[in-house]
């Protein structure tokens, strides 16, 4: 029987790594299957055509097939995340003249979330033109963050700043040109901001919620059911090639096949600042050791409560109705159960339970596990608050919108 | 039928390609028919022309941007914009694989805006073969330089009349099993090595 073949999209993104590591380092192949990847042009076409059945599986936003499975997108078809592609590896960077005036309210440009905010806070009420910030999709882990920071630093996402969607190559140049003023995005487009259009990176992910996921491969379920086996085989060449990934002595290797033309097509050095998290924010080099973490502290393992926490956000910003069926289908989303299954009888230590609170561990910690116990990283968000997926109501309830 | 009632926004970088759909809609008896080339456009455009259909290729990156100000849209009271139709499977297939998306006005009846998404499926498919057969004839005329320039080559060395020296290049080409292009190409490059 000849190997199967998995068809697969992705964007250009620093995120799509893993993806691009199991079909370049042989991990996929090590799993028995071939995987052909297509670059696509924006998170609709993955969408559609992941909906569609023309990729099997594709590099998505984590919150995109809980969109999916709750019937918020055009083709709307019940979707799957088996495993995840990292944490972290966002940044907020905005103009050089908007962060001239966040210096001048007292930004420290240390790249902490809390008092570039705050200064930024203090630029929007003075007044002015309406700042204009962008994000690649809507149901995107960027516009969440986006929107969290912003209001968890006092400024209404919909009425005190516009915020616009374009993709993720298109957000450096736009800034440039003065039609945005600030955006959300992946690496390594924060990066080309900073070199080519003097942008100023104002804070990371990793500084608003720390040890936060991002994207997921997503399929389809019922492609996953028919095909209980190639998905186990993507399991563990993601986990894989996130475990190569993870290690220092591969971050430079790992930036030069990122760099190529195929992938990102951009020159190396822009591309390895975030896979060695010495970021350069346009006045100096920070160590920023958890921007992105491929694998570390269970980054593959898809929590439920995870899923939990974009729902609440999709019913923040009134994307989705607050409803039992609507919080149970986000969670399904998400199956650590498949993850589990998959790498089971490998002495892999993986999370024992699908919940987990966050927001409430300041420092590295053990949760127990199917072998003894996983190391997680901290967790906190930025503002102090804390989402325990057993109080979710709650949380929605305290939550301000607009 | 079609529905000449119907306003129609194509959203297309490409300009040939949307002239090419626009005069289709209109032989079809499509009298509101608008066409921009900059997703950024469309918030004037949508408030001057209130579409009840826009089609937009997939190619273009800011089917994003679009979908968001759609969302946006809904907020200020205007008629959500969707994919055809959910349950219409094949017609989705059909037009994802020409490259081209469309959305419609919620309530808008199926039967009014398949004949417009199958119109602009058909067009952009015939545009795809317009620009295959463009860049075949302009393949062609590349080789048929290069085997007049090898024509001329052995025209000079060997003395020989136009007709034969095609005919040697067909000879050598059909004895190697080789395209003619080919042969030609060979003889320039040796030529062009071995100096006037």
């Amino acid at each position: 029987m000849s190997r199967p073949h998995i068809t697969a999209g992705f964007l250009p993104l620093l995120d799509s790594a893993l993806l691009v590591l199991a079909h370049e380092m042989g991990f996929a192949e090590a799993e028995g299957f071939t995987l052909g990847l297509t670059r696509e042009s924006s998170w609709a076409n993955i969408r559609d055509r992941t909906a569609l059945g023309h990729f099997d599986i594709s590099l998505m936003l984590a919150p995109m097939p809980i969109a999916s499975s709750l019937g918020l997108t055009p083709i709307a078809t019940p979707m799957i995340a088996p495993v995840m592609t990292g944490l972290g590896n966002n940044a907020i960077t905005v103009s050089a003249n908007l962060w001239k005036a966040m210096a001048d309210a007292g930004a420290p440009g240390d790249l902490a979330a809390g008092p570039a905010g705050a200064a930024l806070a203090r630029v929007v009420r003075t007044g002015g033109k309406k700042l204009r910030f962008g994000v690649v999709h809507q149901t995107s882990s960027h516009n969440y963050e986006l929107r969290y920071w912003l209001a968890s630093s006092g400024i209404r996402p919909d009425l005190d700043v516009e915020i616009v969607v374009l993709p993720p190559p298109l957000l450096p140049e736009a800034l440039g040109s003065g039609s945005l003023d600030g955006y959300c995005v992946g690496e390594p487009w924060n990066s080309v901001g900073v070199a080519n259009h003097g942008a100023r990176i104002a804070t990371t992910k990793s500084s608003i919620w720390q040890s936060s996921p991002d994207k997921a491969i997503g399929m389809r379920s019922d492609w996953a059911d028919r095909h209980p086996d190639w998905v186990a085989g993507i399991i563990r060449a993601i986990y894989r090639a996130g475990e190569w990934c993870q290690r220092d002595v591969h971050r430079q290797q790992a930036a030069e096949i990122m760099a190529r033309p195929a992938y990102l097509d951009l020159p190396v050095d822009i591309v390895t600042r975030a896979l060695t998290g010495q970021i350069d924010d346009g006045a100096h080099v920070t160590a920023i050791p958890d921007f992105f973490t491929p694998h570390a502290g269970a980054a593959n393992f898809p929590w439920k409560s995870h899923a939990l926490w974009y729902y609440s956000q999709m019913v923040r910003w009134g994307e989705a109705e607050a409803s039992p069926a609507n919080a149970d289908r986000a969670a399904a989303t998400f199956r650590p159960d498949l993850y589990r299954a998959a790498l089971a009888g490998k002495g892999i230590a993986l999370p024992a339970e699908d919940f987990r609170s966050s927001g409430d561990q300041a420092q590295r910690h053990a949760v127990p596990a199917t072998n003894g116990t996983v190391e997680l990283g901290p967790n906190r968000f930025f503002d102090g608050a804390v989402f325990d997926p057993a109080r979710l109501d709650d949380y929605i309830a305290g939550q301000s919108s607009r | 039928m079609p529905s000449p009632d119907l306003s129609i926004l194509i959203i297309d970088e490409n300009r040939i390609r949307a002239s090419i759909i626009e005069e289709g809609l209109r032989e079809a008896g499509h009298a509101r028919v608008a066409v921009i080339h900059d997703v950024n456009e469309v918030g004037r455009t949508i408030a001057e022309t209130a579409p009840d259909v826009i089609v937009i290729d997939l190619e273009n990156p800011k089917r994003d941007t679009l979908e968001h100000f759609f969302s946006l849209s809904r907020a200020i009271q205007r008629p959500i914009a969707m994919f055809v139709d959910r349950s219409d499977g094949a017609t989705i297939e059909k037009a994802v694989e020409a490259g081209v998306s469309a959305y419609v006005v919620d309530g808008l009846k199926k039967e009014r805006v398949k004949p417009i998404l199958d119109m602009a499926v058909s067009r952009f498919n015939a545009f795809s073969r317009l620009t295959r057969e463009l860049e075949e004839a302009r393949s062609a005329l590349e080789e048929r330089k290069i085997i007049d320039q090898a024509k001329g080559i052995l025209m000079k060395t060997r003395g020989l009349s136009e007709p034969d020296a095609y005919a040697l290049l067909r000879k050598t080409a059909m004895n190697q099993n080789r395209r003619m292009v080919d042969i030609a190409q060979s003889l320039v490059t040796a030529a062009s090595l071995l100096g006037p």
